[in-house]
C-alpha cells in the first residue's frame, strides 16, 4: 500500500531534469528536443531518463497539472479518525473511490487525510457521505474558504 | 467562471493527458491521433487552458520523498480572524511553505483555520520551519495566532491526483 520511498539515487542531470520542467514544458511539434537542448542532452537521453523517474516514482507524472475548480469541479480535504485495529481495513474502503485524489496517514487523533475531488460541487457531499457509509466513520470536511498563493516547485 | 468551463474536445484531452504525455518524440501529435483532432488543435486548447487557469503548469511533478523532502508537516494554526488574510498571505509567501489555505475551524476539537503544508529534508528542519513562522507571525501580527500544531505524515496512502472518468 505504502509508495513512501527512500531517496533514490539521483544523479545531478536527473535534478537538472526535474528542476527545469516542474513548468513551462513547451507547446510545439518537438517539445522533448527544446526541452532536451535548453539542458544539454539529446532528445533521447530526455526521454529515457523521464521514462526511468517515472518508473522508480522520483516523478508521480508528467504532464498537465489541472485546476478542477476552473473546470467547475471541487476539491474538498476530509479526514477521519479511523480505530489504528482495523487502518488498513479503512484505507481499502476509503482508497477504492475514484473522488480519493490523495491519502496520507498523519499523527493525530485525526489520523487520515484525504482530498475529494469530483466533476461537480455536489459531488463532495455525496463522496464524503459514501465514505462514511462505507467505514461507519465521520468524515470531517474541511472546504478550503480561500488559497493564499504560494511558488509550488520543490528544488531536486 | 462559466468561460472557464470546459467544453467536449478539452473534456477529451483532460481524459487522454490526465496520467501523463505520451513520452514520444510528438507527444502533442500523438495525442491528436487519438482524439482525431489535428496537432495544432491539441496545442491551441492546451494553451488556452493553461491561460484559463485549468492548467496550473504542464510539466514534472515530482514525488517529494523520492528528491529527498522526506518530512511533511501539515501546520495548522488558529488565527483571529480579523487577521486571517494578512497571516495566510504574508506566510504563504515563504519558501518553506508549499500551499496555504484558510479553511473552516470544526469547534470544540479543531480550532485551527490556517493550513500551511510545509516540507523539509527531515522532521527537525520542518520543526524549525514552523517555529520560524510562529516567531513571524508573533512578531508582525502580536496576539494574532492562539494556537498551532504540526501534523507529520508518516505514510503515502495514495497520490493518483485528478482523475476524471472518460
Amino acid at each position: 500500500m505504502s509508495v513512501a520511498h527512500a531517496p533514490a539515487p539521483l544523479d545531478d542531470t536527473d535534478r537538472a531534469i526535474i528542476n527545469a520542467l516542474q513548468g513551462e514544458f513547451p507547446l510545439c511539434e518537438n517539445p522533448y528536443a527544446v526541452a532536451a537542448e535548453a539542458l544539454g542532452l539529446s532528445e533521447a537521453e530526455l526521454l529515457a531518463r523521464l521514462q526511468r523517474m517515472l518508473a522508480d516514482k522520483v516523478l508521480t507524472r508528467f504532464g498537465p497539472m489541472f485546476q478542477i475548480e476552473r473546470m467547475g469541479g471541487a476539491f474538498c480535504l476530509a479526514a477521519l479518525a479511523a480505530p489504528e485495529q482495523r487502518y488498513d481495513e479503512v484505507v481499502e474502503q476509503v482508497n477504492a473511490f475514484d473522488a480519493v485524489a490523495h491519502n496520507y496517514r498523519r499523527e493525530h487523533a485525526l489520523n487520515m487525510w484525504f482530498v475529494l475531488a469530483t466533476e461537480q460541487p455536489e459531488g463532495i457531499a455525496a463522496a464524503a457521505d459514501a465514505i462514511e457509509a462505507a467505514t461507519g466513520l465521520t468524515v470531517r470536511r474541511f472546504p478550503k474558504q480561500r488559497e493564499y498563493f504560494v511558488e509550488m516547485r520543490l528544488k531536486a | 467562471m462559466s468561460d472557464a468551463r470546459v467544453d467536449d474536445i478539452e473534456r477529451r484531452l483532460i481524459v487522454a493527458t490526465q496520467r501523463g504525455l505520451p513520452l514520444v518524440p510528438r507527444p502533442y501529435h500523438a495525442i491528436a491521433d487519438e482524439l482525431g483532432i489535428s496537432a495544432e488543435e491539441v496545442m491551441r486548447r492546451l494553451g488556452d487552458m493553461l491561460a484559463r487557469g485549468v492548467i496550473r503548469r504542464i510539466g514534472a511533478v515530482p514525488n517529494h520523498y523520492a528528491i529527498g523532502y522526506t518530512a511533511n508537516g501539515m501546520s495548522v494554526w488558529d488565527i483571529a480572524d480579523e487577521s486571517i488574510h494578512a497571516v495566510g498571505e504574508r506566510i504563504g509567501a515563504l519558501p518553506a511553505v508549499t500551499h496555504c489555505y484558510q479553511r473552516p475551524r470544526a469547534l470544540p476539537d479543531w480550532p485551527y483555520n490556517l493550513f500551511a503544508m510545509v516540507h523539509g529534508h527531515s522532521r527537525d528542519e520542518v520543526l524549525r520551519e514552523v517555529e520560524a513562522l510562529a516567531a513571524l507571525i508573533e512578531r508582525e501580527f502580536p496576539g494574532a495566532c492562539r494556537g498551532h500544531e504540526v501534523l507529520f505524515s508518516s505514510r503515502i496512502l495514495k497520490k493518483t491526483g485528478l482523475r476524471i472518468a472518460a
